[in-house]
């Protein structure tokens, strides 16, 4: 527990919070690096991820993707990547490899909560005269939201998590600290890097657990409650009854 | 193709030493799981309790979790131990709700069904529950393993040698093909130990064609892993 105190005192040094490598800095690069490329990833992944969910075309594509995502390794995806594209392009290739990692669960999640809206739903949409983009943007987007913060919470996680590895190629982050404790055998360093990470990825993952819940209430049910019927609210929105 | 027929020894070295870091956190992690999951299936209480846990380790980013548990287990930094520990959590933390969903999926009626023909509670956990909740309990499995797998290769940030190894020396050395070769390799690992898996499960789970329901389920399933 002693390794536990030093980092902490490490944390809280003052020196930590000047400077071109304070904490603040650091922190501020990690998000950089997470934000810009969860922005990227949601602006590639929601309408594809919606055109697989409304037509039902591309969910094997889809699947296949996530799984072989999954078996990639990031750290060597951002290494080869860094590699590839240059160098002097540090920062591109990183963002690239962070935006090709977090694609697949936002994938996921914008199809996943498409298609685990109860059919009778969306055929009702259709029998009241709805058109597919009204079925699309009134009905399934607000039904499947929940599902879709879900899968952008496992995306910006995985964001996170990876952004500490590029450190590794001199990019800064959070995981520069982690890096070069290592490096230099300062253990308190190392610890007190890998602590401000895990206390970021807790409070992106709370965020995001917050959204869901308020997704799940504006929306409705979520995903899995393919027994459980739908409630009144959703079936009236859906209908055009309840003078909504 | 140069670098890779000139070092075919060492990479077929890493893959080996890749393996052997891989298979116990996948055993372990499946083990460990099954109580987990049985307490969280079987209880509200402890359900809630089980999942919020698992889920905030697997918050955890794997190079902070690497760098964090010498401080715990009191073993060095660059020790493997570390790396096989922290691998063995996100094997649980993914495996522990698959274990309870796959045992939540079991149709209650066959649960009692047992209980009347006078099943006691841990034969029929064994000979009933559990093997009808198998096939999602391998699909969950081949999750862990395809991850466990990529996750390896972290470890040589700590000095945990494996096809990690062929990144960052090859990132180094600014050699494409080592990092590549790196990358093929353990993604073809993956693959096979995936597919052994499955074919393992359709080997001792017979029942398993017809229990496979492509659905919603499954996609819930597969944004919350």
């Amino acid at each position: 527990m002693n390794l536990v105190l030093s980092a902490l005192a490490w944390i809280f040094a003052p020196e930590r919070f000047v400077g071109t490598s304070s904490i603040p800095t650091r922190l501020g690069e990690h998000l950089t690096y997470t934000v810009v490329p969860f922005a990227i990833a949601c602006a590639i992944a929601i309408p594809l991820g919606y055109l697989i969910g409304h037509t039902g075309k591309g969910r094997q594509f889809a699947i296949a993707l996530s799984g072989a995502v999954r078996a990639l390794p990031s750290f060597g995806l951002i290494l080869l990547l860094v590699l590839l594209i240059g160098v002097l392009q540090i920062r591109l290739a990183v963002v690239v490899a962070l935006v090709l990692l977090a694609i697949p669960s936002i994938l996921a999640g914008a199809y996943a909560g498409l298609e685990a809206i109860d059919r009778r739903t969306i055929d009702a949409a259709r029998a009241v005269g709805m058109t597919e983009w009204q079925i699309l943007t009134q009905v399934e987007i607000p039904l499947g939201l929940s599902l879709l913060v879900g899968g952008m919470r496992s995306g910006i996680l995985q964001i996170v998590a990876t952004a500490t590895l590029a450190s590794y190629v001199g990019l800064g982050g959070l995981g520069y600290d982690i890096i070069q404790g290592i490096a230099l055998r300062r253990y308190d360093q190392t610890l007190g890097g890998a602590i401000v990470v895990v206390v970021l990825a807790l409070a992106l993952d709370g965020l995001f657990a917050l959204l869901q819940q308020l997704a799940q209430r504006a929306g409705a049910p979520t995903g899995r409650s393919r027994s459980i019927p739908m409630p009144p609210r959703a079936v009236a929105s859906v209908a055009g009854v309840g003078g909504s | 193709m140069n670098w890779l027929s000139n070092n075919l020894d060492l990479v077929l070295e890493l893959t080996v030493q890749h393996l052997r870091l891989s298979i116990l956190p996948i055993v372990l992690g499946f083990v460990i799981s099954i109580p987990l999951g049985y307490v969280a299936h079987r209880y509200r209480f402890s359900r809630a309790l089980v999942l919020s846990v698992v889920g905030i380790l697997y918050t955890v980013p794997s190079l902070a979790l690497f760098v964090f548990l010498p401080s715990i287990t009191g073993l060095s930094l660059l020790s493997e131990g570390n790396v096989t520990i922290a691998l063995v959590i996100y094997a649980v933390a993914i495996m522990a709700r698959s274990v309870a969903e796959a045992l939540d999926s079991v149709d209650p009626d066959i649960r009692q069904a047992a209980t009347a023909m006078g099943y006691s509670g841990w034969r029929r956990f064994w000979t009933v529950e559990f093997p009808l909740a198998g096939p999602v309990m391998l699909a969950g499995l081949r999750v862990v393993a395809v991850s466990t797998i990529a996750l390896v290769t972290v470890g040589i940030i700590v000095g945990v040698q494996s096809l990690g190894y062929l990144f960052t020396n090859g990132f180094q050395r600014r050699i494409v093909e080592e990092v590549f070769s790196g990358l093929v390799a353990t993604m073809a690992i993956a693959l096979l130990v995936d597919l052994a898996l499955a074919a393992i499960g359709r080997a001792v789970m017979p029942w398993i064609r017809s229990e496979a329901r492509p659905g919603q389920p499954r996609a819930a399933a597969e944004v919350t892993s």
